[in-house]
């Protein structure tokens, strides 16, 4: 069997090893386009996990890589003008040019016939291609893959530094042109690692963009020489970079596969990328093997896999990309609470996951938050909010949609301020008129599925709903006036009846909603009807006052973020103490996003970006979320949808209710 | 988790007897429902059609499409089929309605591909405003296709793939859910394919009937079910993923391959 591989990085180099181990008859040639020692670049990252699994893979590999590692088990954060560490977190480096090095002798070793200086042209010919020839490879460009190649995150640029740094250092730099960051580590015993990353704004505010290599090194090295020790940078054609993200809808076609960058890329903020390629060589050879050399079946296998693997590191190190594009907006957060964030960026270490590498830290954080020395995890800590005081983040009782008027109901069974009746606890009351969604049948049959016989609807705007919904007539001035009535009057009655926090809905395209949005007013003026309601149950209510707002109407010529951010401003400026964060529905033929947690990144931009206090749901199912989600500042207040508890099922398994009830409770 | 099996409607060289006598036997035999899947150019059998057949010659089993493509067919018209079947079955049919993925079907269908979630979602909500009772599920992976399911159907159609894929999207279904106000939880449906007897003769069907998706198709062979100890592991995953209704599908169209699905189960 011949194999040809074209690219002559880690990913290429390691499996031509470990194809010329598991069968020395096999003919593997590498193609590689540039001198053996040629070298972009400085040090690679590898986790502990990785390095694992190289073990598994080739002992000798491993022995050799790890024997010129630099280790560090520590993350430091320089914030403002302190010094945050994490520990426990282990991960090992090693020169880039070192490694290629090793893995090149460890081919010639094994017989790997190695080619450098070769150009390649077209598709080789061989019974297996292998494109490991990086992000922009030219042979996923000769076949149909389905290729995604977008830019991601912010500008960057790689030094190297004879300062030794002895853990994985973070360093945020605030400047008048924006705040710039630093990811650095050592690599060997001489060099470390040194990226600067900004903002693309901020890169052109300070003029990088129009300096050569060698005035940008300048630029770097002066802004950071506190944290260099006076050390120097060295480039290597260090420009200035857009990170691409690269993805295929298959990594195959007949005889040639991609591994690596080729394959997909994970944005350098979280270290994987030369993980993911080798891992990749290993499950590819595995493939190969356990299918007898079939190439058809092992390239499904590989890609089934890896597929579900590159997946989610390609996911996490989206979020990590995205968070140090924003991280601007995080400056205002305590040291402890920025380091926080900093760690759980990319969703991969959480309040719990922290607690077990380094319980120091979150007892840490913990303490802050909770506010004694000793506190019980963030979601416990107590939160005084417009007057009011939670005894911790998650214990409320959130009511359904209250209607302030019987025209105002979504469905018959919604009921009326008049008819509701308040639960025990801490009362989160949902006020609401459904406006252009009411009529409707009751939710349990359906949404949006008008009643045969309904009632007038009103809105900003004479267009129904849905399919077969009802046409809303326009709401005129008398109107509006009897509706902002009818939410004083509601909020009168609600503070009768002993709610602790009044919430407005403005979300999800009812009445108030429809007001603030272009796709359904047409009016330049749209903050206008809602402020003045807003403004009138201000004056008569007089705790916690909480506004539910779609964010985002997830429609091409809807309001974005950016404009819902703007509305949760002008919301807290009206004098909301809170803002209850949704997105959608809107209208109905919206795009939404669903998945665990899916309104989690537009909290934490409502409170980072309009510095308002938030509330979440989204489908948050664990503890675990709401600790993460409180502690690092995405959120003030959470709602989890906790999923059946298995005491229940055990209850209705058994027929003894009673039993399993003194048990919970005792 | 109930556990339902596939009409042969798609495999090559089942006719109208083979069907109907698969559809006798499973209906005497431990499997809740019967699933059909909708193609318009393939060689195989008309959803509607099929279901109609039997439900005439059962008398307690489910019928399922899982999924027919709604747009292709006239509103009016398929909500008429729908109530047709719900009536004729005796209360036992579930609509699955999804968008397909096939732009071949709607040209030979004469539909425009364009406006067809539009048009799916006029359907649903036809279809749930006039036809009290009928089951209906929505299927498809997108954004839009859980909202959909959530404001209008009964539950979520799943179109196959390991258990981990399924409880994803069943995740994604449920915060659908939840997101559009519904009380209470939605039924989940998966599906899977399995050959027990000639595994190349199943392996070619189903890279025949995928092989509009390219390199994809063999993705999907991959996951072909092609034992009784593969069908067990692939059921328990679907039942720790929360599935409510899993509908295993044959790629051979063979008594035989019923009788050792059913063994498989016993």
């Amino acid at each position: 069997m011949k194999v040809v591989v074209v690219g002559g990085g880690p990913a290429g180099l390691y499996l031509a090893i470990l194809l010329r181990k598991a069968d020395p008859g096999i003919d593997v040639t590498v193609l590689e386009r540039n001198a053996p020692d040629a070298t972009f670049g400085f040090g690679v990252v590898f986790s502990e996990e990785t390095l694992g699994s190289l073990r598994d893979a080739d002992p000798e590999t491993h022995l050799a890589i790890t024997d010129t590692f630099a280790r560090w088990n520590r993350v430091d954060i320089r914030y403002r003008d302190g010094l945050l560490r994490s520990r426990g977190h282990s991960f090992s480096a090693i020169a880039r040019k070192r490694l290629l090095e090793l893995l090149q002798e460890r081919c010639y070793a094994l017989g790997a016939d190695l080619r450098f200086g070769v150009e390649v042209d077209s598709v080789p010919d061989a019974d297996l291609v292998v494109a490991a020839d990086g992000a922009n490879s030219f042979i996923r460009r000769q076949r149909e893959f389905g290729t995604v190649v977008r830019p991601e995150g912010s500008k960057y640029v790689w030094f190297g530094t004879d300062h030794i740094f002895d853990a994985f250092t973070f360093v945020f730099r605030e400047t008048e042109h924006g705040l710039f960051n630093v990811h650095a580590y050592p690599y060997d015993e001489h060099m470390s690692t040194f990226i600067v990353e900004c903002p693309e704004p901020v890169w052109r505010r300070a003029g990088l963009d129009a300096m050569d290599e060698e005035e940008s090194r300048a630029f770097c090295e002066q802004l950071f020489a506190n944290d260099l020790r006076g050390r120097e940078l060295f480039t290597n054609r260090s420009v200035w970079l857009d990170f691409p993200k690269v993805t295929n809808r298959v990594w195959h076609d007949s005889e040639v596969v991609l591994v690596g960058d080729a394959a997909h890329t994970a944005h350098f903020s979280i270290g994987s990328g030369t993980k993911l390629a080798m891992e990749d060589s290993i499950a590819l050879v595995q493939g190969l093997v356990t299918r007898g050399w079939d190439v058809d079946a092992a390239l499904v296998d590989y890609e089934l896999e890896r597929g579900p693997a590159v997946e989610r590191t390609q996911a996490a190190a989206s979020e990590s990309a995205v968070y140090f594009r924003r991280v601007g907006s995080y400056t205002q957060l305590e040291p402890v609470q920025f380091a926080f964030n900093l760690l759980t960026r990319s969703g991969r270490i959480t309040h719990a996951s922290l607690s077990i590498r380094d319980p120091n830290f979150t007892r840490a954080m913990d303490s802050w938050i909770g506010g004694a020395e000793l506190s019980p995890p963030p979601m416990f800590a107590p939160l005084e909010l417009g007057g009011v005081r939670f005894p911790d983040r998650v214990t409320f009782s959130l009511s359904g949609f209250v209607a302030v008027s019987p025209e105002g109901r979504v469905s018959p069974d919604t009921p009326t301020i008049d008819e509701w009746a308040p639960p025990d606890g801490l009362i989160v009351l949902r006020l609401g008129h459904a406006g252009r969604r009411g009529g409707c049948r009751p939710r349990s049959e359906g949404v949006d599925v008008p009643l045969r016989d309904g009632w007038p609807l009103v809105s900003a705007s004479a267009l129904p709903y849905g399919p077969f919904s009802a046409v809303p007539s326009v709401l005129d001035e008398p109107g509006m006036a009897a509706v902002r009535d009818s939410f004083v009057r509601a909020a009168r009655r609600a503070d009768e009846l002993g709610v602790a926090v009044l919430e407005l809905d403005l979300a999800h395209g009812y009445l108030l909603a429809s007001f603030l949005s272009p796709l359904t007013n047409p009016d330049d003026d749209r903050l206008r009807f809602p402020l003045g309601v807003v403004a009138a149950v201000r004056e008569a209510w007089p705790r916690c006052l909480a506004a539910r707002l779609s964010v985002t109407d997830w429609h091409p010529r809807g309001n974005t973020v950016e404009e819902g951010i703007a509305i949760a401003r002008a919301l807290s400026e009206a004098g909301v103490d809170l803002i209850h964060v949704e997105a959608g529905q809107t209208v109905h033929d919206d795009r939404p996003e669903y998945r665990r947690g899916f309104l989690t990144s537009l909290s934490d931009r409502v409170r980072n970006e309009a510095q308002a206090a938030t509330l979440v749901g989204g489908h948050l199912t664990t503890a675990d979320e709401a600790n993460t989600i409180v502690g690092a500042g995405r959120a003030d207040l959470v709602v989890l949808d906790l999923p059946p508890s298995p005491l229940d099922v055990e209850r209705s398994e058994a027929g003894n209710g009673l039993l399993n009830r003194e048990v919970a409770r005792s | 988790m109930r556990i339902g099996v596939g009409l042969p409607t798609m495999t090559p060289g089942a006719d109208g007897a083979l069907v109907l006598e698969w559809a006798r036997r499973a209906d005497a035999g431990p499997f809740s429902s019967l699933g059909v899947l909708d193609r318009v150019v393939y060689d195989s059998f008309e959803p509607f059609a099929a279901l109609a057949a039997a439900a005439g010659a059962t008398e307690r089993i489910r019928l399922a499409t899982m999924i027919a493509i709604g747009p292709l067919r006239p509103t009016a018209l398929l909500a008429k089929q729908a109530a047709s079947l719900h009536s004729l079955s005796g209360g036992r049919f579930t609509l699955g309605l999804a968008l397909g993925a096939r732009a071949d079907d709607y040209e030979a269908a004469a539909v425009d591909m364009r406006g067809r979630g539009r048009k799916l979602t006029e359907q649903l909500a036809l279809i749930r405003g006039d036809l009290d009772g009928l089951e209906v599920l929505v299927g498809g992976g997108s954004g839009p296709a859980y909202a959909r399911m959530a404001r209008y159907a009964d539950g979520y159609a799943h179109g196959g793939g390991p258990p981990r894929a399924f409880a994803s999207a069943a995740s994604r279904a449920v915060a659908a859910w939840n997101d559009l106000g519904r009380p209470g939880q939605p039924l989940l449906w998966g599906q899977g394919y399995f050959t027990f007897g000639d595994v190349e003769r199943g392996n070619d069907y189903l890279r025949d009937y995928y092989a509009f998706t390219g390199p994809f198709a063999e993705r999907i062979v991959a996951t072909n079910l092609a034992s009784a100890r593969a069908i067990k592991d692939f059921i328990r995953g679907y039942e720790e993923a929360g599935c409510d209704e899993l509908v295993l599908f044959p790629t051979v169209a063979d008594l035989s391959e019923l009788e050792r699905l059913e063994d498989a189960l016993s």
